[in-house]
């Protein structure tokens, strides 16, 4: 094998990289934002007391658990126009993570939702809180503070999954390496340093994550 | 509804050999990645810590590259390392490489989860290392690790589609090339996707029955 490693090539596109990383974060953040309120209301609705909203949410999240990322992104972006609805490539993977990332979500936030203790619940009815009163201001802060060790592992997988972008020539860092290693040839190096990022973020982001942990101290 | 119908039937060849690939990547891919993660789990669990650190690391790399990441690298990278992979092996040990990581990973908490009253009951009454491995340890991790092993056949279903994106005519790749064909966008896609979600519900109720059974005990 006659192959010697020459970074150079990939530093100098270094910058398109880290533009793609940051392209890949936004898209993540803006993503988990609207799933996460896409999976609240699921969650809920997975545990109400009428059988048609349990089934919905039980439907949704079977539906999109199970159709793989990329199906989902080329629906949006390739299928919907032809029903008249016409969003760009940002819009339509954005619509599709954040679709998929409520259905993980819906499961995060029923585990967070059961975790609540009933005294607590008991508590607030007694004390004449209403139940929308009492899920909004007892119910969802508990629940959210159980469930944002596992909100956090759902946002970096669905960062990783921000590189199947890639596959509609969003310029994120997945789409940027690819670039570089048909341009330059530097094979080894391209994914290495791409890979690389990746990791980097997602130990940064594990980590403000832990931090967030340890200043909301676990009900 | 009738046009559709008729591009079905001129596609169905394309999209049961893509429908089987599908399956067959996948199946390779547990396969490999369950023998891969055996080892990665135990040495996680057992080893010294200078022995388990090439595996933490490899874990810990797979687990913080997205997919489509390793599956290019695993496309570009061996052919300038002087091997000669197709596209599906190239897939196919991507999609091996990270399962053996997620797979490790839940051995290891399966492994770790086992009280250690039961090993040290196995050295007192003479087992070897492997005997115990053998005949205490791994098959009580098998039960509990059991159900999240089978979701990890779903993700890799999921996962075979990016192999379109190398050039493997898996079911996806085959569907897109229909498409280019009939410009039925929506309705092979959908089709596409039902036949996913068929595969994958199937998996995915498995584990959910599996679940229910070791959890009887």
């Amino acid at each position: 094998m006659d192959y010697s490693l020459h970074f150079g090539a990939v530093w100098a596109s270094f910058d398109k990289l880290l533009s793609g990383l940051a392209i890949g974060l936004g898209l993540a953040v803006v993503a988990v934002a609207i799933g996460t309120l896409l999976g609240l209301l699921s969650a809920f609705a997975s545990v109400a007391p009428y059988r048609a909203l349990r089934s919905l949410a039980a439907l949704y999240v079977s539906l999109v658990r199970n159709l793989p990322l990329l199906v989902l992104v080329l629906l949006a972006y390739f299928a919907l126009p032809q029903t008249g609805i016409t969003l760009d490539k940002y819009q339509s993977f954005v619509g599709a993570l954040a679709l998929y990332s409520g259905a993980y979500l819906t499961e995060v936030f029923r585990a967070g939702l059961i975790s609540v203790p009933k005294g607590v619940i008991e508590a607030a009815r007694s004390i004449g809180l209403t139940r929308l009163q009492t899920n909004v201001s007892v119910v969802a802060p508990i629940m959210l503070r159980n469930a944002l060790p596992s909100l956090g592992n759902t946002f970096i997988g669905m960062f990783k999954d921000s590189s199947i972008a890639a596959a509609i020539a969003v310029p994120e860092l997945t789409f940027e390496a690819r670039k570089i290693n048909v341009d330059t040839f530097r094979v080894i190096e391209t994914w290495t340093v791409a890979s690389g990022l990746y990791i980097a973020a997602c130990v940064v982001i594990a980590m403000l994550l832990r931090g967030l942990e340890r200043r909301f101290p676990k009900f | 509804m009738q046009v559709f119908l008729d591009q079905l039937w001129i596609a169905r060849f394309a999209l049961w050999d893509g429908f089987l690939l599908t399956v067959q990547i996948a199946a390779a891919s547990i396969l490999f990645g369950t023998l891969l993660g055996g080892i990665v789990g135990i040495q996680l669990s057992y080893a010294p810590w200078w022995l388990k650190l090439p595996f933490r690391l490899y874990v810990d790399i797979m687990r913080g590259t997205p997919v489509l990441v390793l599956i290019l690298a695993a496309f570009y990278i061996p052919s300038v390392a002087g091997l000669s992979l197709g596209p599906t092996q190239a897939g196919i040990l991507a999609l091996s490489l990270f399962a053996g990581a997620h797979i490790g990973e839940l051995l290891r908490g399966s492994l770790q989860a086992i009280p250690p009253g039961q090993a040290e009951a196995g050295r007192s009454i003479g087992l070897t290392f492997p005997q115990l491995l053998a005949y205490v340890l791994l098959p009580q991790a098998a039960r509990s690790a059991l159900p999240p092993w089978i979701n990890t056949g779903v993700e890799l279903i999921k996962g075979s589609s990016l192999l379109s994106m190398i050039g493997v005519g898996e079911l996806l790749l085959k569907t897109q090339e229909i498409i280019g064909r009939n410009f039925m966008t929506i309705q092979f896609y959908v089709f596409a996707g039902i036949l996913y979600l068929a595969i994958n519900i199937v998996l995915d109720q498995l584990g959910k029955a599996v679940e229910r059974r070791v959890g009887q005990h």
